[in-house]
């Protein structure tokens, strides 16, 4: 059996340990919020909260989470009581096809459970794994600042791009 | 984000609006050989042509193909207005805008309005949801027919009270007399019956009193989407359910020659290896344990040596002879002043992918002799065809549901995703089985943008006027849409394959490689050509925009060229060539709006503007944009950009900006960054790192969207426009940056480094 405490509830899972923990999410738990985009850690489609970090689901297998604590895009609110970021997301409509975007929430919410008023820089930082196709990246770094408090980024950039960017030169 | 509508009042009489709010959609006639002159309409977009009868040539979008009234709304006797469309969410937020569309001709809240998408059970068969066509043709359709089940039901209540229908008010399907007599949409539809066709004419309201229309009303997937609800056929469970993976060839044209199955039905879960020729899958009860198996069948499978993929240093070349078909696609003559000064360009494009964040998914379940599958295809309606071919099955035993998927920018794995899920379903009766690619085959099995060449030349007067054009594209397909079960990738895999149908160039002035090749300026003399491939070194088939990214990027880069010739302002230049009034008045929007002529620039700062109609007949876009380049690296950013959009009545002017948006992003990505990876023996974009995409740290600081009403004038599509006008504006501001000239995509990386 493994035990798993995912947004506040205990559950036990006669389920292989080796399973990565999206799959325990998805399939055991019907919590769909977190999707399969690569299974390489590589898209951010799948990013939970473990233990206060954004992780992402697809690659931790579920036997090594022990008693860390799950937090997954049905913990911050619901449809009918939406949390900050969910309410920011819609007030924003900073979704098109959407598949990426509780991945997206997931990463900003681990980023405001630590800092609730971070620097656009560090917003900026912290997003960079998570990819999104549509192109509604502009949208979503504006729902995380009305959460964030941080003034809209129209602004020339101070500083060169990052040097991790995978957007840029290759 | 801007929220700066401009309102121009363009008067459009009444009866004029009528008519061109059902024109939008009318491509091209043809005659029937061998009957007697008679003009057949076809509309010939991806996917199959399909042929318009003369009786309902007259109808609004397709209700040409669709005309009966009841095929788009149903009301039954309690009042429950249910409303149809054959077109799909794909991400756009249509599904909204259809709604509002419907909502408002019915005079009803959108939210009163059961609204169900693309079913082949159920629905309308509008074909494909693609090409930026589905607020053309289904919101034509459903403003017209929405406006005349109104008119009818109003009608028929008039007849019941004893009086005029115009003395009548309508609201939230409430019909009411000035002496204060009501009657429901649910009491009247008993007296009207609404299985007739529709009429040419319909009792459409004057759009100054639209209150629904033209508004930014909130989409009605997002709350949902956000909460981590069900949304996409991916989060769908069924009772019984069994995870199928699947074991695709290393390279193209493989055989199958060797599967140790004994081993994987050993491991936990497995329920049946499915073997049919080189159609390789595994069947287990959990999803984890279909991953791993499909893992261990596909390290124990031997193929054979199959197909050697072209050289990509030759790719660009090789089309010159692989392009047999050349089609002249302009050619104009008219006498100008002399020709004194002649410039040219030659343009390259490399192969891209689609690359949706979700792999392809599909769920099947056979039960009693009948299929049913639920697919993210753009077309359930063709799927269902070539399903039913390659199952041999009536086409009425498979029913094809839309449900949502990751957005896919065109034909990516979906459709062969649930071929796959059709054949593991037959093989599992009763039970329904869910199929989902993995990350590499959602790359590797991509049907890609196909590498382009393009080559231009033209002529100055003394004046500065463009007198000659001379265009050149080469490509193939652009256009591998389901239209037998061959164009299904599973199907050519079975031990008794079917082949895909052949090849064949789309037709203007829609176009398919050649789209937006025919430029939208005045040009008094103009020759373009399209030459096609009728065969594909790499599978490809239709993405975002097809040819119009690679035309629309070569002509606006090569109009700068023009206009630095000729000593104009960019703008300037363009204009001068424009006779099309709302295309002079997106190109003055946006350089209004971004501060034209060029506002002086950081070092390594550049700005550009490119403009285009998409197709020449949807959406006008223009676009001024800043980028900046570290020249130690070639990295390039999109910092900023201003686009204005004319998409005639806008139904859901938020829904517009957020596509504006995101194609401008999007195509950032393709111009910028993006090329396939592949060499003779294989493809290697095979994840997000032998494939990169825009990230964070290369977002704009801002894309900010400028639109243009046009009340009364007809819809037009708008998700697919930004995408050429953003890749011209983009290789026009690397030239303003750098003093290079850059002709071959993607723009950023070595090229520019210094």
């Amino acid at each position: 059996m493994i035990n798993l405490t995912v947004n506040g509830v205990q559950h036990a899972l006669d389920i292989d340990p080796s399973t990565p923990l999206l799959y325990a999410l998805r399939n055991d738990l019907q919590l769909h919020g977190a999707k399969f985009g690569c299974g390489l850690g590589q898209c951010g489609a799948c990013t939970v909260i473990v233990d206060g970090a954004a992780a992402f689901s697809c690659l931790i297998p579920v036997g090594s989470i022990g008693k860390k604590p799950v937090r997954t895009i049905e913990g911050l609110g619901t449809i009918e009581h939406p949390g900050p970021l969910q309410k920011a997301f819609i007030e924003h409509q900073a979704v098109q096809c959407g598949y990426c975007i509780a991945g997206m929430i997931m990463r900003a919410q681990a980023l405001l459970d630590r800092d609730p008023r971070p620097t656009e820089r560090e917003l900026i930082e912290h997003m960079e794994p998570n990819l999104c196709r549509c192109g509604t990246h502009t949208r979503i770094l504006a729902a995380i600042r009305e959460v964030a408090h941080l003034q809209a980024a129209d602004a020339p950039r101070e500083n060169p791009p990052l040097a991790a960017s995978h957007g840029g030169a290759q | 984000m801007s929220r700066h509508d401009e309102h121009i009042d363009e008067s459009v009489d009444e009866s004029r609006r009528r008519f061109m709010l059902g024109s939008a959609l009318v491509v091209s006639f043809s005659m029937l050989p061998g009957v007697k002159a008679l003009a057949q309409e076809v509309i010939a977009d991806e996917g199959a042509a399909v042929h318009i009868g003369k009786a309902t040539q007259a109808l609004a979008g397709s209700l040409k193909t669709n005309p009966y009234l009841d095929s788009w709304i149903g009301i039954d006797r309690k009042g429950k207005v249910t409303v149809y469309t054959g077109k799909v969410e794909l991400g756009t937020g249509v599904r909204t805008a259809l709604l509002q569309i419907a909502a408002e001709e019915l005079a009803m809240a959108p939210a009163l309005i059961t609204f169900l998408t693309a079913d082949t059970g159920a629905s309308p068969d509008e074909g494909l949801t693609a090409g930026s066509h589905t607020i053309a043709d289904s919101g034509s359709a459903l403003l017209n027919a929405s406006a005349q089940v109104r008119g009818l039901l109003m009608d028929a209540a008039a007849k019941r009270f004893g009086i005029r229908s115009n003395i009548l008010t309508v609201r939230d399907s409430i019909i009411k007399a000035p002496d204060g007599r009501g009657m429901t949409y649910g009491e009247a539809v008993g007296l009207v019956d609404l299985h007739r066709m529709a009429a040419p004419v319909s009792p459409l309201t004057n759009p100054a009193a639209f209150h629904v229309i033209g508004t930014s009303l909130p989409r009605v997937d997002i709350p949902r989407k956000v909460t981590g609800g069900v949304s996409y056929v991916q989060d769908m469970l069924m009772p019984g359910m069994v995870h199928a993976r699947v074991v695709m060839p290393p390279v193209y044209e493989a055989r199958l020659l060797q599967a140790n199955t004994a081993d994987v039905l050993k491991m936990p879960g497995v329920v049946k290896v499915v073997r049919n020729g080189s159609m390789l899958a595994v069947v287990a009860n959990g999803e984890w344990q279909a991953v791993q198996a499909q893992r261990t069948l596909a390290a124990n499978s031997q193929w054979s040596a199959g197909r050697a993929l072209p050289d990509p240093a030759t790719v660009h070349r090789d089309l010159a002879t692989l392009c047999t078909q050349h089609i002249e696609i302009a050619n104009k003559h008219s006498a100008t002043a002399a020709a004194v000064k002649t410039l040219g360009a030659k343009y390259t494009k490399r192969y891209m992918m689609h690359g949706s964040i979700g792999p392809s998914c599909a769920l099947a379940l056979f039960k009693d002799g009948a299929m049913t599958v639920w697919t993210h295809s753009q077309g359930v309606y063709p799927l269902r065809d070539g399903l039913a071919e390659m199952l041999s099955m009536p086409k009425d035993a498979i029913r094809c549901i839309h449900v949502e998927g990751s957005g896919c920018y065109g034909h990516n794995g979906a459709d062969d995703v649930a071929a796959h899920a059709a054949l593991m379903a037959r093989e599992m009766e009763g039970k329904p089985v869910r199929v989902q690619w993995m990350r590499e085959q959602e790359h590797t099995w991509d049907h890609y943008t196909p590498a382009m060449v393009t080559e231009v030349n033209a002529s100055l007067d003394a004046g500065g006027n463009i007198v000659d054009w001379n265009y050149a594209l080469w490509s193939s397909s652009h256009n591998e849409r389901i239209v037998n079960a061959g164009r299904l990738i599973p199907a050519q895999l079975l031990e008794k394959p079917f082949a895909p149908a052949p090849s064949v160039p789309m037709v203007q002035p829609e176009g398919g490689g050649d789209r937006n090749g025919i430029p939208l300026y005045t040009l008094p003399n103009m020759h373009v050509m399209n030459n096609f491939s009728p065969t594909m070194p790499l599978h490809t088939s239709a993405m975002r925009s097809l040819g119009a990214h690679m035309n629309v990027f070569s002509i606006e880069t090569f109009m700068d060229e023009l206009a630095a010739a000729a000593g104009a302002d960019l703008v300037e230049f363009r204009l001068r060539h424009m006779q099309d009034p709302r295309a002079g008045d997106v190109i003055r929007l946006a350089a209004e709006k971004f501060g034209w002529p060029r506002p002086p620039r950081k070092r390594n700062h550049g700005v550009g503007f490119a403009f285009a109609r998409y197709k020449n007949l949807m959406a006008y876009v223009a676009i001024a944009v800043e980028v900046s380049v570290v020249p130690e690296t070639g990295q390039v950013i999109l910092e900023h950009a201003e686009a204005a959009v004319d998409a005639g009545q806008i139904v859901n002017p938020d829904g517009i900006r957020n596509q504006i948006e995101g194609g401008v992003i999007q195509s950032a990505s393709w111009t910028l960054y993006e090329e396939l990876q592949f060499d003779t023996n294989r493809i290697r974009s095979f994840d997000w790192s032998s494939y990169p995409i825009l990230r964070f740290s290369a977002v704009p600081r801002s894309v900010n969207v400028h639109l243009i009403d046009r009340p009364g004038a007809p819809f037009l599509g708008a998700a697919e426009a930004s995408m050429g006008p953003t890749a011209g504006a983009l290789g026009n501001a690397l030239f303003d940056a750098t003093g290079k000239r850059l002709r071959d995509m993607p723009l950023a990386g070595e090229s520019l480094r210094s």
